[in-house]
């Protein structure tokens, strides 16, 4: 009962005026940017991250989860009714909501999808609130192997799980790794791929590269193939649910947290497997499998669900062992960074009014964003009205305040420039993001506990292995690895029984 | 890296220059090779002797990560070779479609880079619009007089919010001067 104590603190901090505001501007924020194209939750808290100069951890962070869970929210309003998906986790959304919505249940393929991020949300955050601690107790112990561990365990994740190609994969943590090693050495000070200049010795400032990468590189990009005719939402009115879609969407709601949230949790690439695996899961459940590809409320109902769910358990991971599993986990780790708190463990303990402010915070914003989004829905879709020019045009100039704002130098704009360019080029050939970015953030902390451990251990490599918790992770990381080798074993072996039998 | 038996005899320079297109991708196994050596270079000259505390001192993890960058480096142009590519990421105001629009990502990065000059001398509140409105007349935006009132207030009003209400200070320049 100690979290619950804890979890009502939390409320105390949440709903005082002035946090209770950046809930709110965190969820229209994010409801906004789930419903624009082309900018996404991670790009935005990029973006924002400069407001981490100006503002407590406590407002920062309660914004940062309003926008991540109302990106999820607007996300699928642009899904259903444009079938252009505002963000990856929406595109199970627009296999069967724009069909709804053409067929003039819009309303209630909205009223469907808000209500599965209502009920996924809450319920992913109850067990966020129920594991979180508990995770955190289990880990409370971990020393510098273990961190070191789990850190690989995030480069090995990213660059295998996310994306078709591992070798590209691979490539872009290296890029990130690289960009992590310019400046000081934390542990000696010695300068390394300074060139010797003075502004490189501080390193590259995290911000300049999340914004760099998420923002610039990505305006530049769709610059480059900027579609010239935009499609137009299929008009709809308020959302609502009849008696009879409530009967058929309640259960999909429930079950979406089951799939949504463990995926959440673990380095799987976010919300696309669950949201996937939940409509899967609908479809072979419903009793209506006919209506399925032709706008079946369940294929709605449950993926939204998993999506919300999903966030949740990102949080878990991110806040018990400093683990990103989302390119939003990974901006706001960067977020912490800039704070000076090492997400983990200790957190809970050392910033117990912090996080537990947090997780009371997304209950509130859950219910802001339910309140926001089932009577504005459509005006919600009057902001796909809004120029190219002007959005892309937006973004440009927001990530130049945002990296001039780092230290107040121009070089930083060139810097920021260049490794936009980087970003750039890594989308037309296929290099993903995330794995760049996660080398950045844990790249520097990953080499000082890796140093650390080793020291300890007097420079015996067993000091890496040296405790159960860094074995099972390692166990892992082995089994992500070979996982391609076992399936295709795996894959051929029942081949084999067909044949025989 | 270039003398690989598959590539096509130097006379035909249509045809090579075809293959170098369709291999484009093979650049980005030379960048990360250049960078690896990059690193390489920067971690073996490293003047570390006085300074070394531990077993494992400043250069272990860079020559790490150069290594790294080799091997990624010459396993991509293989699988680039063996007809390997990169997918190009989509999106919903993306039409992969149509060739790339060179001309509107140069202005792009030329309008950032003059916002990089101007922002000392000019201050924020001027090279923000102009910022903002190249950009959006780089993208296609031709409306004369809503596209720079719209840059304008926006950059001023970024500027109050930045400076004034979140203390993130930013370069007045010669027009906060006059006000």
């Amino acid at each position: 009962m100690d979290s619950l104590n804890s979890l009502m603190d939390g409320f105390g901090t949440a709903l005082t005026p002035i946090n209770l505001l950046w809930a709110a501007i965190g969820v229209l924020l994010g409801t906004a940017i789930g419903v624009l194209p082309g900018i996404g939750p991670a790009m935005a808290v990029a973006l924002l991250l400069p407001v981490t100069y100006g503002l407590e951890p406590t407002g920062a962070f309660i914004m940062f989860a309003g926008i991540y869970y109302g990106a999820m929210f607007g996300g699928s309003t642009t899904s259903i009714l444009l079938n252009t998906p505002g963000e990856s986790a929406a595109v199970v959304a627009a296999i069967e909501g724009n069909p709804m919505a053409k067929a003039g249940r819009g309303a209630q393929a909205l009223a469907a999808a808000a209500g599965g991020h209502f009920v996924g949300g809450m319920i992913g955050t109850i067990l966020l609130v129920v594991l979180a601690p508990t995770v955190a107790s289990l880990a409370v112990d971990i020393g510098a192997p273990d961190y070191f561990a789990i850190m690989v365990l995030a480069f090995i994740a990213v660059t295998s799980v996310l994306g078709s190609s591992r070798i590209r994969g691979l490539a872009s943590l290296l890029i990130g790794l690289t960009i992590g090693l310019v400046g000081l050495d934390q542990m000696t000070g010695q300068q390394r791929l300074t060139f010797g200049s003075l502004q490189l010795a501080d390193g590259i400032d995290v911000v300049i590269v999340a914004v760099g990468l998420f923002a610039i590189g990505e305006a530049l990009w769709v610059a480059a193939h900027l579609r010239r005719s935009s499609g137009e939402p299929v008009p709809v009115g308020r959302p609502w649910l009849g008696k009879d879609d409530v009967r058929r969407t309640w259960k999909p709601w429930l079950r979406g947290p089951v799939i949504g949230f463990p995926f959440g949790a673990i380095p799987a690439g976010g919300a696309e497997i669950p949201t996937f695996l939940s409509y899967v899961t609908e479809k072979r459940l419903s009793k209506h499998k006919d209506e399925f590809g032709k706008g079946a409320i369940e294929g709605v109902a449950g993926p939204e669900s998993a999506a919300s769910a999903s966030a949740a358990g990102t949080l878990v991971s991110m806040l018990t062992l400093g683990l990103p599993t989302t390119a939003v986990a990974a901006v706001m780790l960067a977020a912490f960074q800039q704070y000076g708190i090492q997400p983990g463990p200790l957190l809970f303990e050392r910033e117990s009014e912090l996080v537990w402010g947090l997780i009371a915070s997304l209950f509130v914003g859950m219910v802001l964003l339910l309140a926001l989004n089932l009577p504005l829905a459509p005006v919600w879709v009057k902001l796909l009205r809004i120029p190219r020019p002007y959005l892309y045009a937006g973004i440009l100039f927001f990530a130049a305040v945002g990296a001039y704002a780092v230290g107040g130098e121009a070089l930083d704009l060139v810097i920021l420039l260049i490794i936009g360019l980087i970003g750039f080029g890594m989308r037309r050939y296929g290099l993903p993001v995330l794995p760049a970015v996660i080398g950045v953030i844990l790249g520097p902390a990953a080499e000082q506990q890796l140093r650390r451990a080793l020291q300890i251990s007097d420079g015996s490599a067993t000091g890496l292995v040296d405790t159960p918790f860094s074995v099972a992770v390692y166990a892992v990381v082995v089994l992500i690895v070979c996982w391609p080798l076992v399936r295709k074993v795996l894959a051929r072996r029942r081949k084999e029984t067909k044949v025989s039998a | 890296m270039t003398t690989h038996p598959n590539t096509p005899p130097k006379e035909e320079t249509p045809e090579s220059r075809g293959w170098l297109r369709e291999h484009s991708e093979l650049g980005v196994g030379l960048m990360l090779l250049v960078l690896g050596i990059l690193v390489l270079t920067d971690a073996l000259t490293m003047d570390v002797d006085i300074t070394q505390r531990g077993p494992v001192g400043p250069k272990t993890v860079p020559i790490a990560v150069g290594i790294g960058l080799l091997v990624v480096a010459v396993l991509l142009s293989l699988d680039v070779l063996r007809g390997g590519r990169g997918e190009a990421e989509g999106g919903e105001d993306i039409d992969l479609s149509e060739p790339s629009d060179w001309r509107t990502v140069l202005l792009l990065a030329g309008v950032f880079l003059g916002n990089a000059v101007l922002i000392g001398p000019l201050g924020f509140p001027i090279s923000g619009a102009l910022l903002f409105w190249g950009s959006a007349y780089a993208l296609g935006s031709r409306h004369l007089r809503r596209d720079p009132l719209i840059a304008a207030g926006l950059s001023l009003v970024t500027y109050f919010i930045f400076n004034n209400l979140l203390g993130v200070p930013l370069p007045g320049g010669p027009l906060m001067g006059v006000i």
